[in-house]
């Protein structure tokens, strides 16, 4: 389904993606490990089309269609979603009109009818109660003076929302209690489908007890430098990473 | 120096200009070299003052954004250009709550000064929905007088769309007694030249003031939104909030001015003023100022002037919406926050969908 070859990417001029191959199979779940700075959030938002980001060489795929030509809301219409380390609050927008939003227009770019409102809310009643949110917090702003486990939260629910094709986690875990992580995890877990695929990256191990990947690679210095199963992660959790960023220097 | 004074007599150099420390960012002189003849009613048509009339294909472009109780339209020219004389106060009786206040400017290069007063009674409270559009490269000017009585109360909403090519200056002229309250939410999206200016005298004695505007400007669109508070007595608040858009050439002026006199201890005086610039070529001039001579007194004032977030609107398209909308989005939200404030439920809703509406054409 994705498709990463040779991909080069600067910040400023600042190479930080250096060479990245990666080919992640409709129906996997593929974890991406390494230390701080190694790009994990530089792929994630390179995937996704932020500002800022320029490619200098090699290419990613979507089914073979070129993502790195489309716009971010031409990606998303495409099936991308990435769920942020740190969600944006949207101050005077409902998160129900925000996904509401969000979700005509990608079924307009498609070309698919738009969803009308009793069929809007009735799934997002369902969704917000496997997720265990309070549907009223959909009338406030969005993400406006949630909580770090209430914005992950929120990012679920819209990804539920959404039903994209390739999810991208970006440090998930990050702000999150054990009791909030497992609800996450269970709202992740059920999205898992032979026509999706997940990029779940992380820095620490503790994600992956929950949302167990097929296989696991490590970035390190802006390329995957060791690739394995799900007992990959657990060896880097008990060596670290120094003796993949040595190979990698 | 006033643009009705102008007008009345037709001398140019009676109009404001830079050199007048009010109006420096909102320069009439040097934009007007000579006053246009005054506008006068061509005989055709329905007599109105203050009924519905249709001329000029008038009632056709115009349709009042709101409905209540009791509609006053003016369409300007029929009330001074035809000498119908002063048309007296409009009173809020107990029968008129809510009531709209439409004028229309449908003329071309003409000049008009028409005059109102509005009475609203001890103990009584209202709803003023006023609209201003206009149609023509005119030169307007309006003076509206409130009175509120003790204990009265007064919410006005003010929707102004005026051509890109007409001149105007509307001020409003407000007196409280004590223990009234007045609120007001005035929405444009600028013209030529404009200047929506609001006084208001204010006795303290348990009266408040909500003094609130919002600015959606694009092209080479001017609008002045200047406010002046005078607390004169004890136990006076003002709540104001100011927000605004200005793109492409647009300029916008915010000069809120509110004064604590000596003696007009414990007031609440507050001053919030927010714009954004959605282009390099745009201008916003702001002067919040505060001027204070009681001791005992909560003040503040709040000025910030920047641009859409970039990173809330790379959220917004990565969840599939195309940047256009997104800005749309973000800035409908950003301004929502005044409209929001409005208290009479159908006149909010109005105002947002009016709002939307001209953010949607910026």
């Amino acid at each position: 389904m994705l498709s990463i070859n040779n991909l080069h990417a600067t910040v400023a001029d600042k190479p930080i993606l250096k060479g990245l191959t990666l080919d992640l199979p409709a129906g996997e779940v593929h974890a991406i490990m390494g230390p701080n700075g190694a790009g994990k959030s530089t792929l994630s938002y390179v995937l996704t089309g932020r500002e800022g980001y320029e490619i200098t060489e090699g290419s990613a795929t979507l089914d073979g269609e070129d993502l790195l030509s489309l716009d971010p809301s031409e990606r998303a219409a495409r099936g991308v979603f990435l769920s942020f380390q740190y969600p944006l609050e949207i101050p005077g927008v409902p998160a129900l009109t925000f996904i509401r939003t969000a979700l005509n227009a990608q079924r307009r770019a498609r070309g698919e009818p738009e969803v009308a409102a009793p069929a809007f809310l009735r799934q997002a009643r369902e969704t917000t109660a496997s997720l265990k949110i309070d549907f009223e917090m959909l009338k406030r702003s969005l993400n406006v003076g949630f909580s770090g486990g209430e914005k992950k939260r929120m990012e679920i629910f819209q990804m539920a929302m959404l039903s994209p094709r390739l999810l991208i986690l970006d440090e998930t875990d990050s702000g999150l209690d054990i009791d909030a992580l497992k609800i996450v995890a269970a709202g992740v877990n059920a999205m898992r489908s032979p026509d999706r695929a997940m990029l779940v990256i992380t820095h620490y191990q503790r994600l992956l007890d929950y949302i167990k990947p097929d296989k696991v690679h490590v970035l390190s210095a802006g390329r995957i430098v060791a690739s394995g199963g799900p007992e990959l992660a657990l060896d880097l959790e008990r060596e670290g990473y120094d003796k993949y960023v040595k190979a990698a220097a | 120096m006033s643009l009705a004074t102008a007008l009345k007599t037709g001398d140019a150099t009676q109009l404001p200009s830079r050199r007048d420390e009010d109006w420096r960012w909102t320069d009439l002189r040097g934009l007007i070299r000579q006053i246009p003849p005054q506008y006068r009613y061509d005989g055709t048509g329905v007599l109105p003052a203050f009924s519905v009339a249709s001329a000029n294909g008038a009632e056709e472009f115009y349709r009042s954004p709101f409905t209540a109780n009791r509609t006053v339209t003016v369409l300007n020219g029929f009330v001074d250009g035809l000498g119908l004389g002063d048309p007296g106060p409009l009173v809020f009786d107990d029968y008129d709550p809510v009531v709209a206040l439409d004028v229309a400017n449908v003329f071309g290069a003409f000049q008009l000064a028409t005059r109102l007063a509005v009475r609203v009674p001890a103990g009584r409270s209202g709803v003023l929905l006023e609209s201003h559009a206009g149609q023509g490269n005119h030169l307007v000017s309006f003076d509206l007088d409130i009175e509120l009585g003790e204990g009265a109360s007064l919410e006005r909403i003010v929707l102004v769309a005026d051509d890109p090519e007409a001149v105007t200056v509307r001020q409003t002229n407000v007196s409280l007694a004590p223990a009234a309250s007045y609120s007001q939410t005035v929405l444009t999206t600028g013209a030529r030249r404009q200047r929506l200016e609001t006084r208001i005298a204010h006795p303290g004695a348990g009266a408040s003031v909500r003094l609130d505007g919002a600015y959606l400007l694009s092209d080479q669109r001017h609008a002045d939104l200047t406010t002046s508070v005078d607390h004169r007595g004890l136990d006076g608040t003002t709540s104001q909030l100011t927000k605004g858009v200005a793109r492409d050439q647009a300029r916008a002026v915010f000069q809120g001015r509110i004064v604590v006199e000596r003696g007009a201890d414990r007031t609440d005086a507050r001053m919030r003023h927010q714009a954004l610039i959605l282009s390099e070529r745009a201008e916003v001039d702001a002067k919040p100022e505060l001027l204070i001579f009681a001791d005992d007194v909560q003040c503040a004032h709040g000025n910030t002037i920047g641009a859409l977030d970039e990173e809330a609107i790379f959220y917004a398209m990565q969840r599939g919406i195309p940047a256009d909308r997104a800005r749309a989005m973000l800035t409908a939200a950003f301004v929502g926050e005044v409209i929001d404030r409005i208290e009479h439920e159908g006149a909010r809703e109005i105002a947002h969908a009016w709002a939307e509406a001209q953010l949607g054409s910026l």
